[in-house]
This record gives C-alpha cells, structure tokens and sequence, in this order.
C-alpha cells in the first residue's frame, strides 16, 4: 500500500491520505462483512456471536444506525452508557409530551373525543 | 501437525507458488503456503485446534483484543499478496481441519471462484470517507436580536446555532451524496459501508460517507483528482488505498 500526502492549493481542505495507519474499522468492517463467505470445516457463524456483533455493528455502524437496526443493549451496559442520559432524557420528554395529549383530549365535555372514535373505525375495519 | 488445523486467507490463481509467500506472517506468526487444486490455489497457514475449535472461537472473538490482531494478520497476508497478483479475500475466520478439504473446496466451487477472481482481476479497491467538519463556533449567527430580552435572546441564539448546525450537516450530507455519485460513475463498482461511529474513528467531525470503489490497477488519478477537488469548508474527504478488493471479492450466491 501507498502513502501519499497530497497538498491542494486554493482548497480550504486537503485531502488526507492515510494509508499506514490502517484503522482497525476499516479493516474490521471488510474481514468480518466481505470477502468470499465459504463454510469452513469449523463452523462459526460470525453473525451467531453475540458480543461479537454487537460490539461491532456499535462501533462500525454509527450508533443512530445501530438503533435503527433494532440494536440498543449496550445503552444498559454501564461500559458503554454515554447515551443513556439522553434516552432517559428523551423518555422524560415523551412521556410529559404523552401526559400532554391525555390531558388535551379528556378535556372536550360532550365526552365525543376524536381520538377515540378513530380507533373503533380502525378496529371495525380491521 | 496433529493439532493444527487450516486457516484459509485467500484465493488466487494456480500459478501462486510458495515462493511468494516467504515474506508474509499469518495469524499467530506462522508462515503461509499455498494449496493448489488447478486453476486456484488457496492461501492457507496452520493454526491451533485448540484455540480455533468452534467453542474457543466463538469465545475469543468476543474479545476485542484478539480479534484486532487476528483481523491485522488476516489483512496483511491478504494486502501483501494483493499487491503483486489476482487475490479475493476469504472472510475472518475459515477454518479446514486438513488441506484435502480445502483441495475439496476449491473444486466444488471451483466455477464460482474463478469468476470472483476474473471480476476483480487487474483491479484495485480504493476507500473514500467523508466528514461534515464542525462550523466554526466562534462565527455570530445572523439574525440574532439584540432588542429582546436577555432570556428570550438566548433562546433565540440557542434555536439559531442549532437550526445552523442542522443545515450545515445537510449541506454536508449533500455534498457527500454528490461526491459519491461521481465516483461511482468513475468506478467499475462501488459499495458503501455505514458511517463509523466516532468513538472509533477518533475524529469529533461526523462521518457521512463510507464508500468503496473498485477501479483499474494504476487508473486512480481520476478519483484522487475528482476527490481532491470535491472537498469544501464543510466536507472532509479522505481517500486509502489501495486496498485487496475484499468488498468486490464476493461470490455470486452471497
């Protein structure tokens, strides 16, 4: 492999050129998801290995794609917990966001709320 | 060796001898030599049984220290012969109890193997990543009243760097998308990896491109060119490479 620094004149960023310091991501994310998948004799699913998958898709995959990916464990692990702030934050939002709306709906007096006549139409239709 | 078995890096055509692989150190130090099953040879090396049976591997590939160094010495058998001939990358971690079994394995997929190699033949894979650089904090957010009260100015400043962040990281993610579509239109093939999170990059700029391209062996000028020029105040680029083409190196049926 090569290293080349490349100067660009009349650019606010130069490109970057790193070769030699071949991150572990980079490499990481190609020996685990590419290359040819063949069965060996050993029979070790990469993706069966928990931990493994996890800890990898967490710090290969950004960790807004993780959750979209259904992944979120680590946000309990207290090694790993730097988000969990945010979600508690975020779960104390929605839940006052939630009290909110309950309050907006029970407060019509004829007791005929939107909401609910909504939901038996859906449930008839279902 | 009675306990030892056989860690497969890598295909290549039957012509590989083992001269060629007196340089490289696999996984666990040991040399590499090649298996030959005309037209493909398998670059294989001997491991542990022990520590490659199927239990041990499935523990210590939980362990982030042992997965480094083995995923470091899978990349550089692969990138050390990937620089001098046709070679597709297996995944982490193939394990044969003997040679006759891969000799076995490179028969029966013979047809499938071959095709791998000729789609990534005289090519090389090239990484590009693309970073939305943080906005410059110190700059004032226009628009900021001076007339309002101190709380209610506050609020609005707050409102305005975040509104201003937000466009700045769409403008990047623009960008990005542009600067993608035209190195895939330069490239053979291209894949995109998912962003990298920051606490492995290392960088406080948020990735917004992760891409692969698979070019001819030598015709990288254009995309160091195209590449060079696609950077702005608010996108950093950055190119490696060349690399094996691990993410072009894939059979058919995967």
């Amino acid at each position: 492999m090569t290293s080349a620094g490349v100067s660009v004149p009349g650019r606010a960023r130069p490109l970057d050129h790193r070769q030699e310091s071949t991150n572990l991501a980079d490499i990481l994310e190609r020996v685990l998801d590419k290359g040819i998948v063949i069965a060996g004799d050993i029979r070790v699913n990469l993706l069966d290995i928990e931990l493994l998958t996890i800890k990898i898709r967490l710090l290969v995959a950004s960790v807004d794609k993780a959750r979209e990916m259904g992944i979120d464990w680590w946000e309990h692990d207290p090694t790993l917990s730097s988000g969990q702030r945010d979600i508690a934050a975020e779960n104390r939002r929605l839940r006052e966001r939630i009290g909110a709306l309950e309050a907006a709906q029970s407060s019509p007096p004829d007791g005929k709320r939107p909401a609910r006549k909504r939901d038996t139409e859906d449930v008839q239709r279902g | 060796m009675a306990d030892a078995v056989i860690y497969l890096s890598a295909v290549a055509d039957s012509d590989l001898t083992d001269a060629e692989l007196s340089d490289l150190h696999a996984v666990d130090d040991a040399s590499v030599h090649v298996v030959t099953e005309a037209p493909l040879a398998a670059v294989v090396s001997s491991v542990d049984a022990e520590r490659f049976s199927a239990p041990a591997l499935r523990r210590n590939l939980e362990d982030l220290g042992w997965l480094e160094t083995i995923a470091r010495a899978h990349d550089s058998v692969v990138s050390g012969l990937a620089n001098q001939r046709p070679l597709a990358p297996v995944r982490l971690a193939t394990v044969f109890m003997d040679e006759d079994n891969v000799r076995a394995l490179l028969r029966s997929r013979s047809d499938e193997l071959v095709r791998t190699l000729d789609r990534i033949r005289g090519r090389v894979e090239w990484a590009v990543k693309a970073f939305s650089v943080a906005p410059d904090r110190e700059q004032p957010i226009p628009g900021s009243s001076q007339a309002a009260s101190p709380g209610r100015a506050y609020l609005e400043r707050r409102r305005g760097e975040r509104d201003s962040a937000a466009r700045h990281r769409q403008h990047a993610l623009d960008e990005a998308e542009a600067v993608h579509a035209r190195l895939t239109e330069l490239a053979i093939a291209s894949r995109r990896y998912p962003p990298q999170d920051r606490r492995l990059t290392g960088f406080q700029d948020e990735m917004v491109l992760n891409a692969a391209y698979l070019l001819p062996e030598g015709g990288d000028a254009e995309l160091r060119r195209l590449t060079e020029e696609s950077g702005s105040p608010r996108l950093r680029l950055e190119l490696t490479g060349p690399w094996a083409p691990y993410s072009f190196a894939t059979l058919e049926s995967q």
